[in-house]
């Protein structure tokens, strides 16, 4: 290390050897994961050490590798949404819609606009309880112990907001084909205003808590700082890459679910340190808070039920089954035997809290997609890893794994 | 955590706690016939002690489980989430995380396992010492759930588990009643030999040591500098 360092004076390289007094030798290999608490998820990684510095870095995958897209192909099409679903369990809501958005865009079906206010209320909020998750886990990385247990009960009023719409705290299959499972029930409403209205005063008070800790600022400042040329050339996208300073946001660059009737902005960093990677994510927390009172707001005025009229593709409601028996019918042709999508290929990118999620679906005819593929953002992302990372020293590689927030089901699937 | 078991060499005297001398004497009575007088007296006093000392510690391990810091999948989230406030597993004591299998005694297998993973969490288990316990939190494994494919593998293949928490995930509030479950498992000890069957006894990984503490670290040492 000392022949390395840059000598301008013999007073400084006296200095300098007095600070480092036995030069690192040999590189030291070392294993860690893939169960070790920091690594959020079963992420193993093989880290080359000289002394503290960490000179090489290879991400070892596949330890939650599920499967799935193997099992989506040999289910229904309606079957395969509780499947994929369960690859980003953080982020539930986003791999059902991408799915779902793949599908319809196949079978070329219009989602009233009453559905997609729903499915961008619901998105939302899975964006906010994704980003608590990550803000209390990353922060219980950093020693702010407190953090966890903050972001854990907004998570809870969030998860209680889902339960309310679909029954569910996680996995809640409310997002399917042609619409969402259900109209939200009364009283939805008033409880995610007070939750959003709750939910910006929490956040105001996780920045005071964070935003001028020392430690914080400290491990977090002007550390794993990579340009935002080099994350374009290895397909970063979200927080990340609009960390670095690119105002990429597929919500903005290509629309989807009507989001360009709200009003919102996209959080950029400056220099693409750990430090803008975490406020960008909590300047989303904000952001997301909006559109979700925006939608609120406007659910009265749009038209159109909560999932689409065609009665070959959606459910009929429940209430005709006594009385119809074309309805009858067209329940039992859906859950026996599903529909047929037309062939062809579709690809359905959303923005996910962890950046362009987007779904590849090929059709063959039948009842069944012949391919389900996910593009998951977490496994590109993980691909920046090592050059964030490169030259720092491990302590900053715990932070920085914590800023990149992988989540290793939609890695491995 | 051994139980020594120690023979008493003096009888018990008259100011032993009355019930407990009570138990005595009953138990005494059930045996008259098998033993004599001594052996009876002995035979007796020993046995009542060391159950009343059993009862104790498993009073004990089952009121402070140590869970690992692990998860797999989707059911860690939820497994976080029982330390937080809403469910709060501290009230009874299980909120104490250990990151080391060394010092925990509670593997929570948050998640599905896959065929990759699953020597890993079997030597995870293995790491743990006794006494320890395994909770199959969630469908997946417990039997696979809706992933009934190539990739995954049950936990009940590789390593014996007490107690499985149904639910995909299971909320916060079932794993928290899986552990009260299991706290009332080790307070009854209904070993019903699954440990046996798994040949998941005695397996600890320990270094092996002869002598004192030091002369271990003198070992430790000796073998770095070879």
């Amino acid at each position: 290390m000392s022949a390395s360092l840059d000598v301008v004076s013999p007073g400084a390289a006296e200095q300098a050897e007095q600070f480092h007094p036995e030069p690192e030798q040999e590189l030291l290999t070392m294993n860690f994961g893939p169960h070790h608490p920091a690594t959020h998820g079963v992420l193993r990684l093989l880290c080359t050490l000289e002394g503290e510095v960490v000179r090489d870095l290879k991400p070892i995958i596949g330890y939650v590798h599920t499967g799935i897209e193997k099992t989506a192909e040999d289910k229904n099409y309606w079957q395969a949404i509780p499947v994929v679903e369960r690859m980003d369990y953080l982020a539930y809501y986003f791999n059902a819609y991408a799915y779902c958005g793949a599908v319809e865009r196949l079978l070329a079906l219009e989602v009233p606009k009453y559905a997609q206010y729903l499915r961008v209320i619901h998105l939302e909020l899975n964006r906010i309880k994704s980003h608590l998750v990550w803000l209390g886990t990353s922060a219980l990385d950093l020693g702010a112990v407190s953090m966890f247990w903050y972001c854990f009960r907004e998570r809870e009023q969030v998860l209680d907001l889902f339960e309310m719409s679909s029954g569910a705290r996680m996995h809640t299959r409310y997002i399917q084909v042609g619409g969402v499972a259900d109209d939200i029930p009364p009283g939805w409403v008033d409880r995610c205003r007070t939750f959003t209205a709750l939910m910006r005063r929490r956040a105001d008070e996780y920045g005071a808590l964070l935003n001028r800790n020392e430690i914080v600022l400290q491990r977090l400042r002007n550390v794993c700082i990579v340009p935002k040329e080099r994350l374009l050339e290895l397909g970063v996208t979200g927080p990340l890459l609009r960390a670095a300073g690119m105002p990429w946001d597929l919500r903005k660059a290509d629309p989807y679910c009507s989001y360009e009737d709200f009003d919102f902005k996209i959080p950029v960093g400056t220099i693409g340190d750990n430090y803008d990677r975490f406020a960008v994510r909590l300047a989303e927390i904000y952001e997301s808070c909006s559109i979700i009172d925006q939608a609120v707001d406007r659910l009265d005025d749009v038209e159109g039920g909560h999932i689409a009229d065609d009665r070959k593709v959606a459910l009929p409601p429940r209430h005709e089954l006594a009385t119809s028996m074309e309805a009858l019918i067209h329940h039992f042709k859906l859950v026996t035997e599903g529909y047929r999508v037309p062939p062809g290929e579709a690809y359905f990118p959303i923005e996910s809290p962890r950046g362009e999620l987007g779904c590849f679906v090929r059709s063959d005819g039948s009842a069944k997609p012949a391919r389900v593929h996910m593009r998951d953002p977490s496994f590109v992302n993980l691909q920046a890893l090592a050059d964030m990372v490169h030259g720092t020293y491990v302590a900053d590689l715990i932070a920085t794994l914590a800023m990149l927030d992988p989540v290793l089901g939609g890695i491995d699937r | 955590m051994e139980v020594v078991r120690q023979k008493l060499t003096t009888p018990a005297t008259t100011d032993a706690p009355t019930d407990f001398r009570i138990q005595q004497l009953r138990a005494r009575d059930m045996l008259r016939g098998d033993l004599t007088d001594t052996e009876l007296e002995k035979y007796v006093e020993e046995r009542v002690l060391t159950t009343t000392l059993d009862k104790a510690v498993k009073w004990a391990q089952s009121n402070a489980l140590f869970p690992l810091t692990f998860g797999l999948a989707c059911c860690a989230i939820e497994m976080m989430s029982i330390v937080g406030g809403r469910v709060d597993v501290a009230r009874f004591g299980f909120e104490a995380f250990r990151a080391s299998p060394r010092q925990a005694d509670l593997l929570i297998l948050s998640g599905r396992i896959s065929i990759k993973m699953a020597p890993i969490v079997r030597r995870i288990y293995d790491q743990m010492l006794e006494p320890k316990w395994a909770i199959a939190m969630g469908a997946c494994s417990s039997s696979q759930g809706v992933f009934n494919n190539y990739a995954i593998v049950p936990a009940d293949k590789f390593m014996p588990v007490d107690v499985h928490v149904p639910g995909c995930p299971p909320r916060p509030e079932s794993l928290m009643h899986g552990i009260l479950k299991l706290r009332k498992m080790i307070q009854a000890d209904p070993d019903m030999g699954w440990r046996d069957r798994y040949e998941a006894r005695g397996t600890e990984e320990i270094v092996e040591t002869q002598g004192t503490a030091q002369d271990a670290a003198d070992n430790v040492y000796r073998e770095s500098t070879k």
